[in-house]
């Protein structure tokens, strides 16, 4: 108990201790950001989804990386256009590691780097013109693309091109789904926006386009996993589960996905989100409007994994709530080894989280499955209702830190050294460098998959291997002289 | 002597580009070396010098070639009456595109080939209103040094230059730009005259001419000739190298606006009688049946 008392004081201390660097104005607007979770409070009382401070250094991304990056760039047999000036496109080249099967160029394209390339002229003239041919160059080139969508840089909503009739004109004349994305990137406050974006173009011009009167033929346990971009081959660790205990899985997304399978969504008889951050706005419409009921599941670590596996299991009849068992009880033998061969190495090492919209809490579990304890977390890009999703995962006394300034990472990581920086790769190279060992929770640091059972000795062994690395012993901080 | 920048604004249809030019060619009548340059899509700033529509403005040709990058001054200047030389920057057709975008390209590029070398004056003329930054392009630093507003009588020709005259504020405490004074189309609306000078004094400038209205301007304008070329001993003729000499003796007069409030102006619109005082009692109120 006193020890939970010194980590709030402490952690209060250190907030007010950051925000007395900044100037006033920007204080009072950072103090708004930053708390210490109170055990029994509905939220982490802190503000959200709001404008950085300018000069803070944030790590958020922009409205075509939530589209592009994010929701629309790993569907993987459509050709998605980067539309405007090249760099946008470039910079965002490959992927986030959305893994998919396929030949990249032939009958997919996440990898690939395809974009208008605006010139000068394209942007005193418009660019509709251009947008046009690009179309007809790209089912040429591309022939078993299944689809073609255009992903909006600033420029477009600038000189205020109409993509929308080249989409609609064009869609017809090559008789494939085109989809015109209004992702510019100067729209809202982060990428949070971008997926808002990405999904209500998911809903106009995939779902009002799709003919859900055709034959279909269904059954009872039809699942659609969504919201799971397959990073490393997470989609994949989890989908084995969902089988496993009897359920169809019709479609999967948009990790490795088809844009069949985004059309199946309204088909399902359950929906389940993984990342509810980017793509709770689409799941919310299909059970408005189809009335498909949606359920937010976390599968990282034995805990979580069992928990999520009965949630969904719920909604099913008994020969699916046996099977969940079935599943649960197969793999915890395995799970337990893993347990048994990190957990003495890593109990009671303390970890600092900051990630974008989802993992700040779906993690936590995985952590505290190793003996390991969280914090302090945030997001970059979270919005309130996931600040009330996080109570369920954090402990009193957690330091809380939305859209965190470079400077307050630092000084926090500073004084309460915990054991692992978990974040981006942005992060990764300052806090080495203070000597904190640090896995990226973005990407997985080339890793992954971290999903399910499988996913989680991949995590465990990750973990270890960060923070128990020899290497650590080899530098020298001026702090322990 | 050293170039003189000059530029030419008002609201749409108040016949600026038939000012500037029958203007222009009254100076270049007085021995200077001119360059126009026409900063509106619809590249009609020279018509009267060339005597033909200027086809190949400079965003025509940089998109037919590739890049503006590709192009030569050669390539974009003609030469009309009394040597005067002329470009037009061109760009979109209308609902497409970035027009101010154009404007900006066009004139880096002139600048950067050198067009401004050996001619006295440069003179742009700029569509309408100071609408986006691609519009303040020739107000801003080391272009245009002095503007000269064209306005009438009317109402919105006012509101226009009122407009303006914020524009040219913004950019003259940075810049060097300054406000050269009003020039007033007549239209012939009521005690045109002392509300043109009246508004003048309040933005803190002349009013540096008054041209009144005679019909060869239109005769010249339907043979697309300047009134100094198509009949030069006319009596608008004359006005208008009243008008050129005026702008010549302007050098350095230029002020920094300053534009007054929309009340302030219907002050001014009421005091001459053009306006009546609003009746607030049927504001947004329908006609009753």
């Amino acid at each position: 108990m006193s020890a939970v008392l010194d980590d709030k004081t402490r952690n209060k201390a250190l907030i007010n201790e950051v925000l007395e660097v900044y100037p006033e104005k920007a204080a009072k607007k950072r103090a708004k950001h930053l708390n210490v979770y109170e055990e029994g409070k509905p939220d982490c009382g802190v503000k959200s989804n709001i404008k950085s401070l300018p000069g803070v250094m944030t790590i958020r991304g922009c409205a075509y990386a939530g589209s592009k990056g994010v929701v629309w760039g790993p569907i993987k047999d459509m050709v998605h256009v980067s539309h405007g000036p090249v760099g946008c496109g470039q910079y965002s080249w490959s992927t986030r590691r959305n893994y998919y099967n396929g030949t990249t160029g032939v009958d997919a394209f996440g990898a690939m780097q395809i974009t208008s390339d605006f010139q000068e002229k394209d942007i005193v003239f418009g660019g509709d013109k251009k947008l046009d041919k690009l179309v007809d160059e790209i089912t040429q080139v591309f022939p078993l693309a299944k689809g073609i969508s255009v992903q909006s840089e600033c420029p477009i909503g600038l000189i205020g091109d109409d993509i929308e009739a080249v989409s609609k004109k064009k869609s017809k004349e090559i008789d494939l789904p085109m989809v015109p994305v209004r992702c510019e990137g100067f729209r809202g406050v982060s990428q949070s926006l971008g997926h808002h974006i990405a999904n209500d173009a998911i809903r106009d011009w995939v779902f009002d386009k799709a003919d859900y009167n055709a034959p279909f033929e269904s059954t009872p346990y039809d699942v659609v996993l969504m919201a799971d971009y397959n990073i490393g081959g997470d989609a994949w660790s989890s989908r084995i589960l969902l089988e496993e205990m009897g359920l169809r899985v019709i479609g999967q997304g948009t990790g490795d996905a088809t844009l069949k399978e985004i059309e199946m969504m309204p088909r399902a008889k359950l929906l389940l989100l993984h990342c509810y951050r980017s793509m709770n706005y689409i799941a919310r419409h299909v059970e408005e409007k189809y009335g498909v009921p949606w359920f937010e599941y976390n599968l990282f670590g034995p805990t979580k994994i069992a928990e999520s596996l009965r949630g969904i299991a719920a909604f099913f009849d008994d020969t699916i709530k046996e099977k969940a068992e079935q599943v649960i009880a197969k793999y915890t033998a395995l799970s337990q080894a893993v347990i048994d061969k990190y957990k003495p190495r890593l109990a009671g090492k303390k970890v600092m989280l900051y990630v974008g919209g989802l993992r700040p809490r779906h993690v936590v579990g995985a952590y505290e499955d190793l003996g390991m304890e969280v914090c302090g977390t945030g997001y970059e890009f979270g919005h309130g209702d996931d600040y009330q999703r996080t109570t369920h995962y954090v402990k009193d006394g957690t330091l809380i830190y939305d859209d965190v300034t470079s400077f307050e990472l630092e000084k926090f990581a500073e004084k309460i050294r915990p054991d692992l920086m978990a974040s981006g790769v942005k992060e990764k190279y300052i806090f080495q460098k203070m000597g904190i060992p640090f896995r990226q929770m973005h990407s997985w640091d080339y890793s992954g998959p971290y999903h399910g059972y499988d996913g989680f000795a991949i995590f465990a062994r990750d973990m270890d291997m960060a923070i128990n690395s020899p290497v650590w012993g080899m530098t020298k901080a001026p702090w322990k002289k | 002597m050293s170039l003189r920048q000059i530029a030419f604004y008002g609201k749409g249809g108040i016949g600026k580009s038939t000012t500037s030019q029958n203007t222009l060619a009254a100076l270049a009548e007085m021995g200077q070396k001119i360059l126009i340059v026409g900063c509106d899509p619809k590249a009609d700033s020279t018509r009267l010098i060339l005597h033909a529509k200027a086809q190949d403005t400079v965003l025509s040709l940089a998109a037919d070639a590739g890049s503006v990058e590709d192009l030569e001054l050669e390539d974009v200047l003609r030469v009309g009456y009394r040597d005067i030389r002329c470009v037009e920057s061109g760009g979109p057709e209308p609902g497409v595109g970035c027009a101010g975008r154009g404007v900006i390209t066009a004139i880096n590029f002139l600048e950067e080939n050198g067009a401004y070398d050996g001619v006295d004056y440069v003179s742009y003329d700029v569509l309408g209103d100071v609408v986006c930054g691609g519009f303040a392009m020739p107000i801003r630093e080391n272009k245009a040094q002095e503007i000269y507003i064209v306005m009438s009588g009317e109402m919105m020709a006012m509101y226009a230059a009122n407009n303006i005259s914020k524009g040219i504020l913004k950019y003259a405490n940075a810049g060097g730009v300054r406000l050269g004074g009003l020039i007033c189309n007549e239209r012939q609306t009521d005690k045109e005259y002392e509300l043109a000078d009246a508004l003048a004094k309040k933005l803190g400038t002349s009013l540096i001419h008054f041209v009144p209205r005679d019909n060869v301007v239109q005769h010249a304008e339907l043979r697309r000739m300047t009134v100094l070329e198509y009949d030069p001993g006319s009596k608008q003729a004359a006005e208008y190298r009243t008008l050129a000499q005026k702008i010549h003796a302007n050098k350095g007069n230029g002020t920094i606006p300053t534009p007054i409030t929309m009340d302030e102006l219907e002050d001014l619109l009421l005091e001459f009688g053009i306006m009546q005082k609003e009746d607030e009692s049927i504001v947004g109120k329908a006609k009753v049946a």
